[in-house]
């Protein structure tokens, strides 16, 4: 809403307080003003003035030398605006006058002629393009015929005035008028408001005797009143109504469309102005359209209908779309003698419906949708009667015809002065309270601390205390209510176990090196099937799709969190960023259902992504790739930090390496894998060698039960064996360190390999691999002969079971 | 033979005077001191004396004997003093040669501020809640008093999976899911962080998924000046203690009254500036009084209880605190963004 400040000043007196300090104080009130605008710069004495004469400049062409009446003097002026005449009106920028840029008009001679100031263009007066209307924009600015000679310009042009953009919350749609704007600049600042003149000197003809009213659904319709206004002169409109409106941001057009717009601004009530004559029929019957029913609006589209919009018809065809826009067979034009101002009440949800059929919307369509004021629009009908009567000449015809079951009550409201005060932590007094709606002008019944509070129908928005509460805050000032803190019920607050589990797995996570990402929960068709773990596969889940998605890229949601992880891998390695190491944390989205009928699962998951140089910078020893070791390794370290046992064996899986792949495993159930991308994908996705990992974050949060407890630091010592055996190629090194474990039990406590040997010196196919055994007993302490008797078993079993042999 | 002996040990001392390494001071140890060594073989010659000579001569071949060996124990502290040293200085290295590089990660920004907040609002005895991404209508409007067709729908263009079933555009279902945990029997304070959604083409300053952070305070007496010292706290621990903070009236939905939170404008502390568009303030987060019919519909009577509610965005957040210029910064995950924000 764009509030000119010239035309507020006809309701409300604000005098003595600048734009700025206003738009301040409206802001911290509850409606954020946007913008302050000066409708033009400053500029000193220019004042109006009359052409008496307008002659070819002797030496130039292009000149024109004329005489100018400008009140106490007579001045000659060269000009040389292609559109200057004989008989016009126009801005004077006398010797002396200082224009916008500090531009100073001085006595000058052009062309050996003598020119004693300047006809101004409104550019050159400083106006925003926006405020110069269409027939203006080059040339100068030529005023009506009975503009005062000699007067200044400013009140003339507006050219002083300010415009404040208000950014209205939906709830304010009262301020979408000035009138509702008087009133609330009114309560901020303490001043009355003075309303419009609604003086209709009406004939004695009656509408009556001209128009009839039906209307089928009073739900949709609940009030109709038509006026009808006679001999009406179609003009321009004043001066400064089409000023206002070009502060409004509306277009004059001419006087009678001007004033509908007019009150339409001032009152916040559309009206519509029907060509009587045009009607062919002297009744209005307000009905739904019918099945592809047409009318052509006033923009000449010819539009088709369906029973869900309203309109206007003659009792035969439509002649508006009730609220949005009239026909093109009833409009006003420059013959118009009589019309018919229709003046109605029509329901928000209806006219939203046709708005977004239609695709039109209006300034009389965006107030009905947000509700008017229900004791306003006979009101609005009356001013407009008034302003056809001083401005087209009409003679408004006595009564106004009307279908009237419209419910014009006011909300009451009743509150009283504790519970305000306890609910905003104040201390207001009664007569405060009082006062503060005799500034709002709400009307209301007092007795001591109770009041009985008759919300006015133009603040639509009141319908509870709460609302009350929130007038009664906002006018007292947010400022002055008082820091406290709660004094309720105790509460520890605090993470929950699984919240805390998370920061530690996070911590974790970045401690051994790892950048948190996040990544979009959506992703598109050709990477929602990619990299999905084992188990989730297993469930068949349907892939969740948008149902209006805003692009391909952003439109499922993910059943991996690798697939939009890998893409800012090949993000960065296009920045020359190729040493990645990150992980992320959050859910995916699983349903069996191919329609959702309800909320998928949300499961919590892990996943990460390395590539590149896992350490990077070193200068004493090769600059170590990522492989799949230092993944696993990441990944072993985790599930250790959280005392979980986590098995890891060979898994073949799509769109991974077919040799460096590995199912993760928590009680023999799957939650996740690790291993290198299938070189394949990793060509289609940009990367160089990359590796990931992807658990179930969930199911280990849920499995977690780690309560440390103490063990005592064992008093005997250990005992340190090593083992190399030479094994066949294929056989996994960790099959051969369970055999130990298993037949060393119970001395041996702890086993670890400590070297992987192949090549020279060792037969093609076998590989030598050592195993370091530490032997323990918390009881004792072990003498040699056990050790050297478990040792040679455990070397039996290896050799037995695996057809190894010791490396010498 | 007594002068036999001085001669011995005058000469060994001389020829120690040469030694400069262990191994000849070792061969000069047994060339004097070793069994077949001068002094030894002297003593051996002891035999040939007369009874009353023995001890006397004796006495003097002790004296020789411990003259030689303290004056080679000294020659071997200084040779094996030097030998360190010398071992020291072959061990120097260039200290300025940069260390062993460990790998260290870090949190996103995002977490970071996220957790800041959280830890903050913990102290003051509110519970972390957590709640579904994939929301029903039902709690994402309808249970927050935005019925269908409410026009307050179209501030929040979201994406529909189903008709009843969305991407939330907010935390604050979780308001409702949470005062339908306790059932309308007690008191409590919550935050709840998480992920949201909205229908905004991507661009510097808007996002289709972003975050949010909710807390609601529900109990008896709640007042609209607590949640102003609360918010008061939030913005001094936050931003810092010199920041102040304005309330302004607005509009949700899901409060009445209703206020916007502005802090004062960093760089010219409520004067006016570039920075904060010559306000001097700074809008920071929505927050209000529950609506009854919000409370109401979670199980709370409204004439029993009162609470207070505020939503803000930590991408915000992030960028007036570490002035992160573009919102998608945050989902690029960047190596070289996400690095700047590592250290503690
Ligand atoms: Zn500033």
């Amino acid at each position: 809403m764009l509030v000119s400040l010239n035309w507020l000043k006809d309701y409300v007196d604000i005098d003595g307080i600048t734009p700025e300090e206003l738009a301040e104080k409206v802001t911290k009130s509850g409606i954020e003003v946007d913008s302050v605008e000066y409708v033009a710069e400053k500029s000193t004495n220019v004042v109006i003035g009359y052409v008496e004469s307008c002659e070819k400049h002797p030496n130039a062409d292009k000149l024109n030398l004329c005489q100018v009446d400008v009140g106490e003097e007579k001045l000659q002026i060269i000009c040389g605006a292609p559109n200057v005449r004989q008989g016009q009106k126009v801005a004077v920028a006398k010797p002396g006058a200082v224009l916008p840029g500090n531009f100073k008009i001085k006595k000058a001679k052009l062309r050996g002629v003598e020119s004693n100031g300047m006809i101004c263009s409104l550019q050159e007066l400083g106006f925003d393009e926006k405020h110069i209307p269409k027939e203006y924009a080059e040339g100068i600015y030529v005023f009506p015929e009975d503009t005062p000679v000699g007067e200044s310009v400013a009140s003339y042009l507006n050219s002083n005035d300010a415009i404040l953009e208000f950014d209205l919350t939906p709830n304010r749609a009262d301020c979408l008028n000035m009138l509702g704007v008087a009133y609330e600049v009114g309560a901020l600042l303490d001043k009355p408001v003075s309303l419009p003149s609604e003086k209709v000197k009406t004939i004695s003809e009656k509408a009556s005797d001209y128009i009839s009213i039906k209307v089928e659904d009073e739900k949709l319709n609940p009030y109709y009143g038509a006026f009808i206004i006679k001999d009406v002169e179609i003009k321009p409109s004043p001066l400064w109504m089409q000023n206002y409106l070009l502060a409004a941001g509306v277009r004059p057009i001419n006087n009678v469309v001007d004033i509908t717009n007019y009150v339409l601004m001032e009152y916040g009530q559309p009206l519509h102005a029907f060509d009587y004559d045009k009607l062919n029929s002297k009744e209005i019957v307000v009905r739904p359209a019918k099945q592809a029913e047409k009318i052509v609006t006033l923009d000449d589209v010819e539009r088709t209908l369906t029973s869900e919009n309203l309109v206007i018809t003659n009792g035969k065809e439509p002649i508006a779309l009730a609220g949005v826009m009239g026909g093109a067979n009833t409009e006003v034009s420059s013959e118009t003698k009589t019309i018919l101002l229709e003046a109605a009440y029509f329901d928000s949800i209806s006219i939203r419906k046709t708005v977004k059929a239609t695709g039109l919307r209006s300034e009389a369509s965006t107030r009905y949708e947000k509700g008017i004021d229900p004791n306003r629009v006979k009101h609005a009908g009356l001013r407009a009667c008034h302003l056809l009567e001083a401005y087209a000449g009409g003679k408004v015809l006595e009564g106004v015809v009307e279908a009237d079951v419209l419910d014009r009550s006011e909300k009451v409201v009743e509150m009283d002065t504790a519970t305000i005060n306890n609910r905003l932590g104040t201390d207001i007094a009664s007569d405060e309270i009082a006062k503060i709606l005799e500034r709002l002008q709400f009307n209301f019944e007092q007795q001591g601390e109770h009041f009985k509070v008759f919300a006015p129908t133009r603040r639509g928005d009141i319908t509870i205390f709460e609302d009350m509460l929130e007038e009664v805050a906002r006018i007292f000032g947010y400022d002055n209510l008082p820091y406290t803190l709660p004094t309720g019920t105790a509460q520890a607050g605090g993470l929950t176990k699984r919240q805390h589990l998370r920061r530690a797995v996070k911590n974790y996570l970045e401690g051994v090196g790892l950048s948190e990402t996040r990544t979009y929960s959506l992703t598109s068709e050709s990477l929602i099937n990619k990299l999905i773990s084992p188990e989730i596969e297993s469930l068949n889940p349907e892939p969740i799709s948008l149902a209006m998605p805003m692009s391909e890229d952003h439109k499922f949601l993910r059943l991996s969190i690798l697939p939009e992880l890998l893409k800012t891998v090949s993000y960065n390695l296009a920045r020359n960023q190729s040493n990645i190491a990150y992980y992320e944390l959050g859910s995916i989205f699983i349903t069996e259902e191919k329609e959702l009928t309800k909320q998928p699962n949300e499961q919590l998951r892990l996943s990460g992504v390395l590539s590149g140089k896992w350490l990077e910078h070193l200068w004493q020893q090769e600059n170590k790739k990522v492989d799949f070791y230092v993944v696993k390794g990441i990944v072993e370290g985790l599930f250790d930090h959280l005392e979980l046992e986590l098995s890891i064996q060979q898994a073949q899986l799509p769109d991974m390496h077919p040799g460096r792949t590995a199912g993760l495993l928590v009680d023999g159930e799957s939650i996740g894998f690790i291993g290198q991308l299938h070189p394949a994908l990793e060509k289609e996705l940009d990367l160089k060698e990359t590796y990931v990992f992807d658990i179930n974050l969930e199911k280990v949060l849920e499995v977690h039960r780690y309560e440390p407890t103490y063990t005592a630091i064992p008093r005997y010592p250990s005992i340190t064996r090593d083992i190399a055996f030479i094994l066949d190629d294929q056989i996994n090194a960790g099959d051969v360190q369970a055999t130990i474990e298993e037949v060393g039990a119970p001395l041996v406590k702890q086993v670890h390999i400590f070297d992987l040997y192949k090549g020279e010196n060792l037969p093609k196919g076998k590989k030598s691999v050592a195993y370091s055994l530490l032997y323990q007993d918390p009881e004792r302490t072990l003498v040699d002969e056990e050790v050297e008797e478990s040792y040679q078993k455990v070397i039996a079993a290896v050799n037995e079971k695996f057809k190894s042999y010791l490396r010498s | 033979m007594q002068e036999e002996l001085k001669a011995i040990q005058e000469e060994a001392l001389a020829t120690l005077e040469q030694i400069n390494d262990m191994k000849e001071l070792q061969a000069l140890k047994v060339a004097y001191l070793g069994k077949k060594g001068s002094l030894t073989q002297v003593l051996r010659g002891m035999g040939k004396l007369s009874p009353e000579e023995r001890p006397v001569v004796g006495e003097i071949v002790n004296q020789v004997r411990e003259a030689i060996t303290k004056a080679i124990d000294e020659k071997s502290d200084l040779l094996e003093k030097a030998a360190l040293e010398e071992k020291l200085k072959e061990e120097s290295i260039d200290v300025t040669l940069p260390g062993r590089p460990v790998k260290v990660g870090g949190p996103h920004l995002l977490t970071k501020v996220i957790e800041e907040i959280e830890d903050l609002f913990i102290g003051m005895g509110y519970e972390v809640r957590e709640g579904p991404e994939v929301e029903t209508d039902y709690f994402n409007f309808e249970a927050l008093n935005l019925p269908k067709n409410h026009p307050a729908r179209d501030m929040q263009d979201s994406f529909y999976i189903t008709n009843e079933l969305l991407l939330r555009t907010h935390t604050s279902p979780v308001q409702a899911r949470t005062m339908r945990e306790y059932k309308g029997e007690k008191g409590f304070k919550m935050i709840c962080p998480g992920k949201v959604y909205r229908r905004d083409t991507d661009d510097a300053t808007h996002s289709h998924q972003f975050t949010q952070i909710e807390g609601l305070y529900v109990d008896k007496d709640v007042k609209m000046s607590d949640l102003k010292g609360v918010l008061n706290i939030f913005a001094k621990k936050m931003f810092g203690e010199d920041r102040n903070i304005r309330l302004r009236p607005s509009f949700f939905p899901f409060t009445e009254p209703s206020v916007e939170m502005d802090i004062s404008c960093k760089v010219c502390h409520g004067e006016g500036c570039s920075v904060c568009k010559g306000t001097g303030w700074i809008e920071i987060l929505g927050a209000g009084m529950v609506h009854p019919n919000v409370l109401e519909m979670g199980g709370y009577d409204p004439k029993v209880y009162s609470g207070f509610a505020f939503g803000m965005g930590p991408e915000r957040i992030a960028m007036l605190k570490y002035g992160v210029s573009d919102i998608r910064q945050f989902y690029l995950n960047d190596n070289r963004f996400l690095k700047q924000f590592h250290q503690a």
